[in-house]
């Protein structure tokens, strides 16, 4: 059920429109709902081709020897694609807004970097006999050790991942191997706090599980062009990354997309494209190549998974005075997106929220997994997870309801924002509010009076001094409570319950000689800076 | 056994558009001689409406009915460019886009109606029907097609328009992190109800209240289709879905929809939403874009919820009965918290 609020921020609009705000049916909506909407995969062309690709089974390992002479016999086989057939066979996709260098070759040559990584192509004249040359093409593999978790890929001995990146991180700006935040002193702030609470997160890939996966049909056209029917999200990104892999001017091909099938972020790495237009090219005839089920699974890239460490201090009245965060997105073998999202992610610290103190280090890390890319809210949505649950814990420390202690941190128009742009056009306040009236959540009259038009800027506009060193420790402020978050061994909880009051802070206690596996881990995190 | 209520919330933000900008979109809008138009672009549907929605706005800003515009997309040969539709960027910076198009075809039906009906220009409106009249005359009118039929045979114009949308690339300070990463922001605030079985550690969803501020709802049927859809997504990611259910072991990972496991039919629950719009400054009639927000608040309210109603802390995703049964045993039982 959907309300229109017209009711709230009207004196900003003109709602005097004719076609805008209905609830107008989609032009494509009798095509869906008959089935008569074309796909790319509804493209059956005469003569067409089937391509598929051997996998690498082993997550890291040297390539020793490709044996491809069996394949080469079996029934309907009529061409085999290997690294060295690939005109550029090194790419990054980003290059095309000159963000990143390549690293990843389209079929991997010396060596693979993850399971399931494409190594040798072959076109066959069903998908059937495609499948059965790949079960006789033998690789020889040199296992290689496999790093799968981000701060394991970070210590020192680490095996390294992609040699583009011999350190297992992305490199920002040419010089620091992490995307920093820093607006004023967190750590002076954090030093004055009245509680400080210390959490780790995780967040899990997941799959972006469109209807149709990820494929495309090129075929030879007239004067030398290419015909490619496609499932991409983004129709020229895909054009431009072919011209480059295969070394032809842009207009060699005439991309056709447009109505997909779900993507979600998963369809913006051409993956499917240059292999098939390749394989057109080498045969003369149109080439197919589509995701299973289980590849789209397996071998499409996820959404990424993102470890994400919080460090808050809050002050007994609710107001949030510091946030420090560290996070690592974990990239899988390759670059693809994640080095975007790092920065995107920098830029949402510290939520919408109005704290002076923000510090944050964000990370991409190469891992021998399947290369993440782009998922619905990328950058975000794991970021989101961390802070909104850690909101919740630091509202049950200061005794306040959550709804109200959103409201008396969120940022309001005028006020300055961490990435040292102020805030304008903003409306959290109002979410908050009307999401409490329609969850019939009381709130207290202060709060209902709140606005997002109101109380912003003045001291909260202003850029405060941000130290450029490392700062030294400071001592905690009498009266301090830290948590840390510990879940081994179990222990009492730590949050006390919102009814009665929480008893009164425990007396000062100096930085544990021993700390808790939580701290140790979050101050290993931001004590050091790695490169 | 017992099932313990919950009610966690979330509230958040999100920037429209690719991170510091620098992805333009193009748009080409035309005439056909009987008056009807087609806009071109390469950018993608992929479900979410890209087309509806642009057709909309092509024809609010034209004055014509929408049943006179078609979009036509994505032919890289007559589609000029677009970066793509990713970024929640398509009804923001396509929309754009589309409205600069028509807006520069708008002038010149404006100019060849004026002709045939002998007034200036800056005297005629639209009236949304397939009419230009002139103001305060409404008898003085000719159709979109006459016009169409006379600029094109009569009086040799094209009614047509180019229009592009940039927002211009920002850099990043790499000490401070200093930067433009957005010009608008969409805002969510989110309730999640829940039931957690302290037997089997299963969460039940069992409503979801919202309000979502996304600019101006361009087309609320579409904006409902993504924000069900959306929670949904959310749901299914805080406590259902992974490829790596053993992350950072990549092991025992899903290969098909009966392994990979996401909610059912029987396991959806009602969600009321409020949707408030303040409008973006240059957004196309104010909009913003509601496309990956929605999924945002869903997974911390959640996870909230779960707190609310067993006072256990689970902080990594998803959010499985294993996960909430070993933590109520950790702490000796469920300890349900403050009713809300």
């Amino acid at each position: 059920m959907l309300e229109l609020r017209k009711d709230i921020f009207a004196d900003e609009r003109d709602d005097n429109l004719k076609e805008i705000g209905k609830g107008t049916q989609r032009q494509d909506m009798l095509g869906h709902v008959t089935g008569t909407s074309s796909y790319f995969n509804d493209h059956k062309l005469q003569g067409m081709l089937h391509l598929k690709v051997v996998r690498s089974t082993q997550a890291h390992a040297r390539i020793r020897r490709i044996d491809t002479t069996e394949a080469e016999r079996s029934a309907g086989v009529r061409r085999i694609i290997r690294g060295t057939d690939v005109p550029v066979n090194l790419n990054t996709l980003l290059s095309l807004i000159n963000f990143g260098k390549d690293d990843e070759p389209s079929l991997a040559v010396d060596k693979v970097r993850y399971k399931g990584e494409p190594i040798v192509a072959i076109v066959a004249d069903s998908e059937r006999e495609a499948f059965e040359a790949i079960a006789r093409v033998k690789v020889d593999y040199e296992p290689l050790p496999a790093v799968f978790d981000v701060e394991e890929a970070l210590s020192p001995g680490a095996p390294v991942v992609n040699e583009t990146y011999p350190k297992n991180t992305f490199t920002y700006h040419e010089v620091y191997d992490h995307q920093k935040l820093r607006f004023g002193d967190a750590d002076a702030a954090l030093a004055t706090a009245d509680h400080v609470l210390e959490q780790r997160y995780q967040m899990s890939p997941i799959e972006h599980a469109p209807t149709e996966t990820n494929g495309a049909i090129a075929a030879p056209d007239t004067n030398g062009r290419y015909v490619v029917y496609t499932s991409t999200q983004a129709l020229f990104f895909s054009v431009d990354t072919c011209a480059k892999i295969l070394d032809v001017p842009s207009n060699t091909f005439h991309f056709i997309g447009g109505t997909v099938g779900g993507g979600f972020g998963g369809k913006v790495d051409t993956l499917t494209e240059p292999l098939a237009i390749l394989g057109a090219m080498l045969t003369g005839r149109p080439v197919r190549y589509v995701f299973g089920r289980e590849e789209e699974m397996q071998f499409g890239p996820p959404r990424g998974a993102e470890r994400i460490y919080i460090k808050d201090g809050v002050m007994r009245d609710g107001r949030i005075v510091a946030r420090k965060i560290r996070a690592y997105f974990d990239s899988g073998a390759y670059t693809r997106l994640s080095s975007y999202a790092a920065v995107k992610c920098a830029a949402h610290l510290p939520g919408p929220y109005t704290i002076p103190n923000v510090y944050g280090d964000v990370y991409c890390v190469f891992t021998n997994r399947t290369p993440a890319t782009a998922m619905r809210g990328f950058g975000v949505t794991a970021m989101d997870f961390a802070i909104e649950c850690q909101m919740d814990k630091l509202a049950h420390l200061v005794n306040m309801d959550p709804m109200e202690f959103r409201i008396l941190n969120a940022y309001r128009d005028g006020d300055m924002k961490a990435h040292r742009r102020e805030a304008k056009n903003t409306a959290l306040i109002e979410c908050v509010q009307v999401a409490a009236e329609k969850a019939k959540w009381p709130l207290r009259e202060e709060y209902k009076r709140a606005s997002s038009r109101k109380d912003g800027g003045g001291s909260r506009a202003v850029i405060p001094p941000t130290p450029t060193d490392p700062s030294r420790a400071r001592p905690a402020a009498a009266g301090q409570q830290r948590t840390s978050y510990d879940r081994l061994p179990p222990t009492v909880t730590r949050e006390p319950p919102r009814e009665p009051p929480p008893p009164a802070p425990p007396p000062p206690s100096p930085r544990p000689a021993a700390p808790s596996h939580g701290a140790t881990r979050f101050s290993s995190v931001f004590g050091t800076r790695r490169r | 056994m017992t099932r313990h209520r919950g009610r966690g919330i979330a509230s958040i933000n999100y920037p429209i558009g690719m991170n510091l900008g620098g992805d333009p979109s193009q748009a080409l809008v035309h005439s056909n001689p009987s008056g009807k138009f087609t806009v071109a672009l390469s950018s993608i549907d992929l479900g979410q409406g890209m087309k509806s929605v642009t057709r909309q706005i092509c024809a609010e800003t034209l004055g014509v009915p929408v049943e006179d515009v078609y979009v036509d997309t994505a032919d890289s040969d007559t589609g000029p460019h677009c970066m793509g539709s990713f970024a929640s960027r398509g009804t923001h910076r396509v929309g754009n886009a589309v409205m600069a198009a028509a807006r520069e075809a708008r002038g010149v039906m404006m100019e060849a109606a004026a002709e045939e009906l002998e007034v200036n220009a800056a005297d005629l409106d639209t009236d949304g029907r397939g009419n230009i009249h002139v103001k305060g005359a409404p008898h003085r009118s000719i159709s979109t097609k006459d016009v169409a039929i006379a600029a094109q045979f009569k009086q040799g114009k094209t009614i047509s328009g180019r229009g592009i949308f940039l927002v211009p690339l920002s850099e990043v300070n790499p000490e401070t992190g200093e930067m433009s990463p957005a010009t608008c922001y969409a805002h969510a605030c989110l309730v999640a109800e829940v039931d957690v079985d302290d037997e089997t550690g299963e969460v039940a969803m069992v409503r979801m209240d919202s309000a979502y501020e996304l600019g101006r709802a361009l087309n609320p049927r579409l904006v409902e289709q993504q924000l069900v859809g959306g929670a949904w997504m959310g749901v299914s990611h805080a406590l259902y879905e992974t490829p790596e259910p053993y992350y950072p072991e990549p092991v025992h990972c899903p290969r098909d929809f009966v392994e990979y496991l996401m909610p059912g039919p029987g396991d959806v629950c009602p969600h009321d939403i409020a949707v408030l719009e303040r409008p973006a400054p240059d957004g196309p009639f104010g909009a913003k874009g509601p496309g990956e927000m929605c999924a945002n608040p869903v997974l911390p309210a959640v996870a909230n919820a779960i707190f609310n109603a067993v006072g256990v802390r689970i902080d990594d995703l998803p959010i499985t009965p294993e996960k909430v049964l070993r933590a109520i045993k950790a702490q000796g039982g469920a300890r349900p918290q403050a009713r809300r």
